[in-house]
């Protein structure tokens, strides 16, 4: 990888991590188009739990993991919800890139191929 | 509860459509990761990392579309642009399969449902529509910018549209399927251009830094002076 790549990589990453991290903090809580069209004809409490009506979403079940530390976009045992938000979609950003990454990294061409693709590349950039 | 992005949760499509998809999403997985091993090179493999834990950290950015709804981009054009089809359905797909397992984001059990959907769907469109536009617009930041607009808008209210279909095959509620269509497809408009407005931003921005990393620039030039040693079948345009 060449350093220029990295540094790249790491002003992309940065980004995401504010934004994750910070920003997230400033996103709608509403309940998104799915979610407003699956409880659309039904009444909600406050809690946003289904109380009586017709709707998609009256059969909906729990989910497998609510169980998680990180489920619903928070930390279990923080209580300060900026921290709880921002921390989460930290470690969240760092996953999905180490995941992602390391996938694909390992998935990449790495015949002659390739290799003689990447030198002629760079020396044109 | 605070509900935060727009997968599908568990029990709103029954079991059996729901398992249907899981082996649908997974061989078209299968099949994207035979495709995208030929785009995977040493620059594209670590961008294609970033593509994802980018859209993880945008997905969090609920905006406000109509009064009480919000929305959140999906990403499927993002990807396609900035890392190609294949690669881009993986990277949506890892996001979805993180947010499923680790923050109980979309049911489990709907998992096949919201990759076809988001990862699938969306990403086909946007591929379709990129090709298309990238041979009329002009290879630059901003004719870059405009085609990831449309494609996002037009892959979003598709991928909304994927939910249709599958409420239609296994709802677990029977609800009159043209108000739901006409709903979803309505908010999803709005949330399209919201989406449209963020990718945008992002792809003309990589294309005035780093236009070299920008897939959709490389892939769809006119004549490209040195042929590219991969082996792409070229649809017959």
């Amino acid at each position: 990888m060449s350093k220029r790549l990295g540094w790249f990589l790491a002003g992309g990453l940065l980004i995401a991590l504010l934004l994750a991290g910070v920003v997230s903090n400033f996103a709608s809580g509403s309940p998104d188009g799915l979610d407003a069209t699956a409880r659309e004809g039904c009444t909600v409490n406050a809690d946003g739990e289904i109380t009586g009506g017709t709707c998609m979403a009256q059969q909906e079940k729990n989910h497998q993991m609510a169980g998680s530390p990180l489920a619903g976009y928070g930390i279990k045992g923080i209580d300060n919800p900026y921290l709880s938000t921002g921390l989460s979609g930290v470690l969240g950003v760092l996953i999905t890139f180490g995941i992602g990454g390391g996938v694909f990294w390992l998935a990449r061409r790495r015949g002659t191929k390739a290799a003689g693709l990447d030198r002629s590349e760079k020396a044109g950039v | 509860m605070q509900v935060q992005a727009m997968h599908i949760a568990n029990g709103i499509v029954d079991g059996p459509v729901s398992a249907m998809f899981a082996v649908f999403a997974a061989l078209a997985l299968a099949f994207c990761v035979w495709r995208a091993r030929a785009d995977l090179d040493d620059r594209l493999a670590p961008m294609a990392g970033l593509v994802a834990a980018f859209i993880f950290a945008v997905q969090m950015l609920n905006f406000q579309v109509l009064p009480g709804v919000s929305g959140h981009l999906l990403g499927g054009a993002l990807a396609v642009v900035l890392v190609g089809p294949w690669v881009g359905a993986l990277c949506v797909s890892t996001v979805l399969i993180v947010q499923c397992l680790l923050f109980a984001d979309g049911g489990l059990t709907a998992l096949g449902l919201n990759i076809t959907n988001m990862a699938l769907i969306g990403t086909a469109a946007g591929y379709l529509l990129v090709a298309a536009l990238m041979r009329l617009l002009p290879k630059t930041p901003a004719g870059v910018g405009a085609t990831a607009f449309v494609a996002s808008v037009i892959g979003v209210v598709l991928a909304s549209q994927g939910f249709v279909f599958e409420y239609w095959l296994g709802g677990t509620t029977h609800l009159s399927l043209a108000t739901v269509s006409g709903t979803m497809a309505g908010v999803h408009v709005l949330i399209g251009i919201g989406e449209g407005l963020i990718a945008a931003t992002t792809v003309a921005t990589v294309a005035r830094v780093r236009p070299d990393l920008v897939y959709a620039l490389r892939r769809f030039r006119p004549a490209a002076p040195a042929p590219k040693p991969v082996p792409v079948k070229e649809p017959a345009a």
